[in-house]
C-alpha cells in the first residue's frame, strides 16, 4: 500500500482519509513539556498528596448515604440549567458585541468581563440587595447568579470566534436563498460550534464547581459537591471522606471533558481567517438588526449592570442620604491595629499577583494549546489533563499544595510564589480554551508559503500562526489576569503576606458587624471593580494596535 | 472512512496517573513522621523565657479576626527585640486544620485562634509543644480548668466570647412585642418567623449555637428542639455575614427578622462601627439565656526554631496590654481576672452570668455526628 | 515530450523529476512521472481536476516526500533538502496572503527571512510591485484586494526573493476570462524577463497555450515509460 509521508522538515499537512492532522513546527511533545511538568509538579504531585492522606476506606461510607447522591444529583443539574442558560442569554451578545460596529463596544466587552472577577460573596450580597427576599435560596437565584458570572465566557470565546468568520459564507448562503435563521442553522453555526462547545464547557466546569455562589444564595436543598469537599477537609479535616468526594467529582468532570473535547475537534474546519478589521463590523441598520442591539442591551444592563451598579450604590449611601463616609473609612478603619491593610498596597499586591499568573498562564497555556492542536488524538489527554484543575476543589489543591511543599529543599510555603501558582492552574485552562479554536481554524497551507519562501519552520510558525494568535492569546491573558484579580478561595488559603489581596480584605471587612466595615467592603468592591475593568479594557486597546491593515 | 478504534478513554489514563502518584505519595507520607513530635530536649513546661533576646523573628499564625493595636505589638517588638509577623489564613477552623496537617514542619511559631471546639482536635495531633507561663495564674479558673488535665497545658487561654442570640430591640418596640428571653421561647408560636441561624456545617456560630442546644436539652433532646425551631419558621444561612448583614433587620439594610444568632460583643461593636454621629446605644441586645462560651487559645508550634521567643509571646497575649487591647480589637472578653474595659464594653457588652459549653474532647468525638444529624432534622 | 530519449541524459535540465511515484491507500496518485524544464523555460501542465497537479507541485516544491523517485535540480538530488532551502518559490490559486501583514509586508516576507536589509528589501518590493503593475500598493491592507491584484501580489510575493525556479498552481482559476487572459500573457512576459524557470499547472487550455512556452499533458507523464 502506498502512502506519502509529509516532508519531515517542512512539516506540511498529512492526508489520513478524510482527517487532516496540522503538524507544529516542533514535535507535539516537545511543545507539551512544558504545561505537563508544570501540571505535574504543582498540581497532580500536591492533589496526589492530598488524597494519600485520606487513603483509607472509610470515606467509601460517604457512597452509601442517599445524602451525597442527592448532593451530586443537584450539583449536576444546576450545572447543566446553568450552561444552557448561559449560552443561550449570551449569543446575542456575542454576536452584537463582535459584530456590529457600535460606539463603545470596547467598553462593553471591558464591563462584561468585571462580574467574572468579583468575589462571589459580594455578588451574592449584590443579588440579595436586588432581589425579593424569598427568592433567595432558589435555584432560579443561582442559576441568575451564575449567568452574571460566566456571560463573559461565552461573548469572550464564542465572540471572539464570530468576530473573525468571513461574512462572505452567510452572504453567499443568503444569496442562496436561505433565510437568516437558515443560514446561521447551516453555515455559522458549524463554523462556530467548537468555539460554543469551548465555552459551553467551561461555564460547566465553573458552574459545577461553583462554591461561593452556592453558599451564599444557595439554601438548604442547594449544596453542591464542592462545598460538600470544602466541608469535609477545611472545617471536618475527613480527610478521607473529602479524598472519595474529590476523586468522584474528578471521574466526572474527566468524563464530561473527554466527550466536550472529543466533539470540538472533530467539528473544527480550517476556513480562511480574516483579521477583524473595521469593514467587517456592520453597522446595525434594519429594524430586526436595531432590536437585537437594544435587547442585546438592555439584557446587559438588567442583568451585569444593575448588580454592580447596586454595590456602588451601596458603598456611597450612608445612614441619612448619599457619603463618602465609607470611602474615606477605607483608609483609616483598623488603622491601629494589625489588620490595617492599606487599600493602595492591595490593589498592589493583586496587580503583581495578577500579572505574573497572566504571564505565566499565557506560556503553559499557549505551549498546551499548541500542544494539543498538532497532537492529534493523543493531544486529547493533554486537554482534558489541563482542564482537571478546574474540575477539582480549590480546598483540595490548596491543602495539596500546603503539604507538598512543605519540606525543604521544595518548602515553598514561605514564598510568595504560591499564590500566583494557584491562580495559574486555574487560568490556563482558559488560555486553552481561548486559544485552541483559532489556532485549529489557521489555515495551514500560510506556513507552506512561508517554507516556499524560505522561512524554517518554527521561523514560519513564528511569523504566521503567530501574529494571527495574538488576539487570542491577549483574550486569554485578560481572563487570567481576571482570574487573578478575584480569586479568593486559594488566596485566603495559601498567602503569607501581611498585606491581603483585595477580595480577601473585601471579604475579610464583610465579616464584622457595623456598617462602617459593611460600607467600607462595597467600597473596596467598588476598587476591585474598576480595577478589573481597567485592566480589561487594557488588555483590549492592547490587542488592537498594531494589526495591519487598520 | 476508516473506523477507529477507540483506545482507553485517555483521560482516564491521567486520573489514573493520578491515583498512581498518590500511591507514591503515600508511601513517601507514611516514610516521614507525620505524627506527634518527640518531646524536644528542651526546657521544662514552666520554664519563663529570657528578658531579651538576640534579634529574632517570630511568625504568628491566627485566623482571619485576629487585630492587636500596632501600638501594643510595637511596644513588645521594641522591648524584646523580637520581630512579630502576623499571618492570617482563613477562619479558625482552617487554620487548625492547616496546622494539623503540617505538623512536625510548622509553617509558623505561634498558633493563635485554637477554640474550644477545635481544641481536642488540635492536642490530639501533637502540634503544640506545652507552655505553663506564670501568668496562668492570673487567668479565670474556669478557662484555665479547660487546659490542665489531659490536654497538659499545651495551650493558654486568651479570650473568650459568647454566642448569643441578638435582639432587634427597635423591630420588637415597634411592634409592641416582648422579645424572647429563653431558648425555648424560640420555639413559641409568639416569634414564628424571626429568627435566622447559621447552619453549623459551614459556620463556628452556627456550631456554636447547635452546641449550645445540645448542651441544654442533652444528646436526646436537642434534635426534638430543632425540629420545633424548623416548625416555628428558623431560617438558615449558610455563614455569619449573611445571617447578620443579609437578614438581620438591625444589621444589613433588606433584614426582616429580628432575631440572630450573632455575638454578645456584636451591639456594642454596632456602636462602634457606626458613622458619626455615633449612637449613644446600641438598636440590639441579647438574649442572656442560651448562650454558648467560646474559648480562644494560643499555643506554641511544635518544631519550631524559636521557642523562647515563641514563649515570649505567649507571656505577652496574657500581659496586661494586650489583654486590655482585646475588647476593641476583637471584640471579646480578655481571659485575665481584673483587666479593664472600655466604656462602651461595660456599659452594652452583656455577659451572660451562667453560659453553657460542653467538654471539648465530647465536641471533638461527636461533632460530625450531632452535625449530620442536625442536617437530617433541619433541612430535609 | 515526455520520457528520456536516450542519450538526452547528459542534456542539463534545471528541473528533472524521476520515476516519482505518490499514492494515498490504494490510489496512485502520479506513477512514475518523468519531466524536465529546461532553463528559462515556462511548462504548464495540463490536466482534470484531481490528476495530481497540485500534488505534484508539492512534492517539488518540498512540501510532500515522494514515495518513490527523485526530484533533481541541475543534476542534485533534491530529497535531503527541505522546502526553505530549495528556493522554488510557490503561487496558490487563492492568492493565501498573510492576513496579517499589507502588502509590503507580503511581498517583502521571503526578503525579511533572508535576512535583506530594510532599505534593500524596500527598494526591491517596490521594484517589484511596479513589475506586476501594483506600485505604490504597497501600504494597503490585504483584504482590501480585489482578486486579481490579490493574485499580482501572490506572485509578486514569490519573485520577491529571486528564486530559481517558480510554481504555479492553477493561478488564475479565481479570476475573470478578460482577467486571466491578460493577467496570464503579464505573467509569462514577466517570467522571460527574469529569465526564471517556472512550472504552470492548470486545467484551462487556453491559458496553458498564453503561458507555457511548452503544454504537457498530465496524462502523458503518468504513462510508465
Amino acid at each position: 500500500m502506498l502512502r506519502a509521508r509529509p516532508s519531515s522538515t517542512s512539516r506540511a499537512q498529512t492526508r489520513r482519509g478524510d482527517q487532516q492532522q496540522v503538524r507544529g513546527p516542533v514535535p507535539a511533545w516537545v511543545l507539551a513539556l512544558v504545561p505537563a511538568a508544570f501540571l505535574l509538579v504543582f498540581f497532580a504531585w500536591p492533589v496526589a498528596n492530598i488524597l494519600a492522606r485520606g487513603a483509607s476506606t472509610d470515606g467509601l461510607v460517604l457512597l452509601a448515604r442517599p445524602q451525597t447522591w442527592r448532593i451530586v444529583e443537584f450539583t449536576i443539574v444546576q450545572a447543566v440549567l446553568s450552561t444552557v442558560l448561559t449560552v443561550l442569554v449570551a449569543m446575542p451578545g456575542a454576536y452584537v458585541l463582535n459584530r456590529y460596529a457600535i460606539r463603545g463596544r470596547r467598553v462593553l466587552i471591558a464591563l462584561v468581563t468585571v462580574p467574572f472577577v468579583l468575589p462571589t460573596v459580594v455578588v451574592g450580597l449584590a443579588f440579595r440587595a436586588l432581589l425579593p427576599a424569598d427568592w433567595i435560596g432558589s435555584l432560579a437565584v443561582i442559576l441568575l447568579a451564575h449567568v452574571f458570572f460566566n456571560y463573559a465566557v461565552v461573548v469572550r470565546i464564542v465572540g471572539g470566534l464570530w468576530g473573525q468568520l468571513d461574512p462572505r459564507y452567510m452572504q453567499a448562503a443568503r444569496s442562496l436563498g436561505a433565510t437568516p435563521w437558515q443560514g446561521f442553522r447551516t453555515v455559522t453555526w458549524p463554523l462556530l460550534r467548537p468555539a460554543v462547545l469551548a465555552a459551553a464547557a467551561l461555564v460547566f466546569l465553573f458552574t459545577f464547581t461553583s462554591f461561593g455562589v452556592v453558599l451564599v444564595l444557595g439554601g438548604p436543598t442547594t449544596t453542591t459537591l464542592e462545598v460538600e469537599i470544602f466541608l469535609r477537609t477545611a472545617e471536618l479535616l475527613d480527610l478521607p471522606g473529602a479524598a472519595v468526594l474529590a476523586v468522584l467529582q474528578m471521574l466526572m468532570l474527566a468524563v464530561v471533558l473527554l466527550v466536550a473535547a472529543r466533539l470540538q475537534a472533530g467539528t473544527s474546519v480550517a476556513q480562511r481567517l480574516r483579521v477583524p478589521s473595521a469593514r467587517s463590523l456592520t453597522r446595525p441598520r434594519t429594524p430586526g438588526q436595531r432590536a437585537l442591539l437594544g435587547t442585546v442591551l438592555g439584557s446587559i444592563l438588567v442583568l451585569l449592570v444593575l448588580p454592580l451598579a447596586a454595590l456602588v450604590a451601596r458603598s456611597v449611601r450612608v445612614r441619612d442620604g448619599w457619603g463618602l463616609t465609607y470611602w474615606r473609612a477605607l483608609g483609616s478603619i483598623d488603622a491601629g491595629t494589625t489588620r490595617f491593610a492599606p487599600p493602595l498596597d492591595s490593589i498592589r499586591v493583586s496587580l503583581q499577583y495578577a500579572v505574573v499568573t497572566a504571564a505565566l498562564a499565557v506560556l503553559v497555556g499557549g505551549l498546551a494549546a499548541c500542544a494539543v492542536a498538532y497532537a492529534g488524538r493523543a493531544g486529547r489527554v493533554l486537554d482534558a489533563a489541563v482542564m482537571l484543575p478546574l474540575g477539582t476543589s480549590a480546598v483540595t489543591v490548596g491543602f495539596g499544595l500546603l503539604i507538598a511543599f512543605a519540606r525543604a529543599p521544595l518548602d515553598l510555603r514561605g514564598t510568595w510564589v504560591m499564590v500566583p501558582l494557584a491562580h495559574t492552574l486555574v487560568a490556563v485552562p482558559l488560555v486553552l480554551r481561548a486559544v485552541l479554536p483559532v489556532l485549529r481554524s489557521i489555515d495551514p497551507r500560510l506556513r507552506q508559503v512561508a517554507a516556499t519562501l524560505g522561512a524554517r519552520p518554527v521561523r514560519a510558525w513564528a511569523s504566521v500562526d503567530l501574529p494571527l494568535l495574538r488576539r487570542a492569546l491577549v483574550v486569554g491573558a485578560g481572563f487570567a489576569f481576571a482570574v487573578s484579580m478575584g480569586e479568593f478561595g486559594a488566596t485566603a488559603f495559601l498567602a503569607r503576606s501581611d498585606t491581603p489581596t483585595l477580595p480577601v480584605q473585601v471579604v475579610r471587612l464583610l465579616s464584622r458587624p457595623g456598617e462602617i466595615p459593611y460600607g467600607a467592603a462595597m467600597a473596596l468592591a467598588t476598587v476591585l471593580m474598576v480595577v478589573t475593568a481597567g485592566a480589561v479594557l487594557g488588555a483590549e486597546a492592547l490587542q488592537g494596535r498594531g494589526q495591519a491593515g487598520r | 472512512m476508516r473506523r477507529v478504534v477507540v483506545q482507553s478513554p485517555p483521560v482516564l489514563v491521567a486520573v489514573a496517573g493520578l491515583c498512581a502518584l498518590a500511591l507514591a505519595a503515600c508511601s513517601a507520607a507514611s516514610g516521614s513522621g507525620a505524627g506527634t513530635p518527640s518531646p524536644s530536649a528542651d526546657p521544662s513546661l514552666t520554664a519563663a523565657p529570657p528578658a531579651s533576646f538576640a534579634p529574632a523573628t517570630i511568625t504568628l499564625l491566627a485566623h482571619d479576626s485576629f487585630a492587636v493595636s500596632k501600638a501594643v505589638l510595637a511596644a513588645f517588638e521594641a522591648r524584646t527585640g523580637i520581630t512579630v509577623n502576623v499571618v492570617t489564613g482563613g477562619d479558625a477552623g482552617q487554620v487548625v486544620n492547616k496546622a494539623v496537617l503540617t505538623a512536625g514542619a510548622p509553617e509558623g511559631d505561634v498558633l493563635f485562634g485554637v477554640d474550644n471546639t477545635l481544641l481536642s482536635r488540635a492536642v490530639d495531633a501533637g502540634i503544640f509543644a506545652p507552655y505553663k507561663p506564670a501568668a496562668l495564674a492570673q487567668v479565670r479558673p474556669d478557662l484555665t480548668a479547660l487546659v490542665s488535665g489531659s490536654v497538659g497545658y499545651a495551650v493558654v487561654p486568651v479570650d473568650y466570647g459568647d454566642v448569643c442570640v441578638n435582639i432587634d430591640d427597635r423591630w420588637f418596640a415597634a411592634k409592641g412585642v416582648t422579645p424572647p428571653s429563653t431558648l425555648e421561647d424560640l420555639t413559641k408560636p409568639a416569634y414564628k418567623g424571626l429568627l435566622v441561624v447559621e447552619n453549623p456545617a459551614t459556620s463556628s456560630t452556627g456550631l456554636a449555637f447547635l452546641l449550645a442546644s445540645i448542651a441544654r436539652y442533652g444528646t436526646s433532646g436537642w434534635q426534638g428542639y430543632w425540629a420545633r425551631l424548623k416548625a416555628n419558621g428558623v431560617k438558615v444561612d449558610d455563614g455569619w455575614t449573611q445571617a447578620y448583614e443579609g437578614d438581620f433587620s438591625d444589621g444589613g439594610k433588606n433584614g426582616r427578622r429580628p432575631l440572630v444568632v450573632s455575638y454578645a460583643s456584636s451591639p456594642p461593636a454596632e456602636i462602634v462601627y457606626a458613622s458619626d454621629p455615633k449612637p449613644t446605644h446600641p438598636n440590639s441586645s441579647v438574649m442572656l439565656d442560651g448562650c454558648f462560651r467560646q474559648v480562644e487559645f494560643v499555643g506554641v508550634l511544635a518544631g519550631t526554631a524559636h521557642e523562647q521567643a515563641a514563649r515570649a509571646f505567649v507571656d505577652f497575649m496574657l500581659s496586661q496590654p494586650f489583654q486590655a487591647d482585646e475588647p476593641l480589637s476583637m471584640f471579646v472578653d480578655p481571659s485575665v481576672v481584673g483587666t479593664p474595659l472600655p466604656p462602651v464594653f461595660t456599659a452594652w457588652a452583656a455577659t451572660p452570668t451562667r453560659s453553657l459549653s460542653l467538654p471539648p474532647a465530647q465536641i471533638t468525638a461527636d461533632r460530625a455526628a450531632w452535625v449530620d444529624a442536625w442536617t437530617q432534622v433541619v433541612q430535609s | 515530450m515526455s520520457g528520456p530519449v536516450p542519450g538526452s541524459e547528459r542534456v542539463v535540465a534545471a528541473l528533472a523529476l524521476r520515476e516519482v511515484c505518490v499514492g494515498y491507500g490504494e490510489r496512485a496518485v502520479l506513477d512514475r512521472v518523468w519531466l524536465d524544464v529546461a532553463p528559462g523555460q515556462v511548462v504548464t501542465l495540463l490536466g482534470p481536476s484531481g490528476s495530481g497537479k497540485s500534488t505534484l507541485l508539492q512534492v517539488i516544491a518540498g512540501l510532500l516526500v515522494p514515495d518513490r523517485g527523485q526530484v533533481l535540480w541541475d543534476g542534485h538530488d533534491l530529497t535531503a533538502v527541505p522546502a526553505h532551502r530549495r528556493g522554488f518559490g510557490l503561487v496558490f490559486q487563492d492568492a493565501l496572503l498573510f492576513p496579517h501583514l499589507d502588502v509590503a509586508g507580503n511581498v517583502g516576507y521571503g526578503l525579511g527571512v533572508a535576512g535583506i536589509g530594510r532599505a534593500q528589501a524596500s527598494a526591491r518590493v517596490a521594484e517589484l510591485l511596479d513589475l506586476v503593475a501594483l506600485g505604490g500598493y504597497g501600504g494597503r491592507s490585504v483584504t482590501t484586494l480585489s482578486g486579481g491584484e490579490a493574485q499580482r501580489v501572490a506572485l509578486a510575493r514569490a519573485l520577491a526573493p529571486a528564486p530559481r525556479l517558480l510554481l504555479l498552481d492553477e493561478p488564475f482559476g479565481a479570476l475573470d476570462r478578460e482577467l486571466r487572459d491578460r493577467l496570464a500573457v503579464d505573467v509569462r512576459a514577466l517570467l522571460h524577463q527574469l529569465g526564471t524557470p517556472a512550472l504552470h499547472v492548470t486545467h484551462d487550455l487556453a491559458e496553458a497555450e498564453l503561458v507555457g512556452d511548452r503544454v504537457v499533458h498530465l496524462a502523458d507523464l503518468a504513462r510508465p515509460v
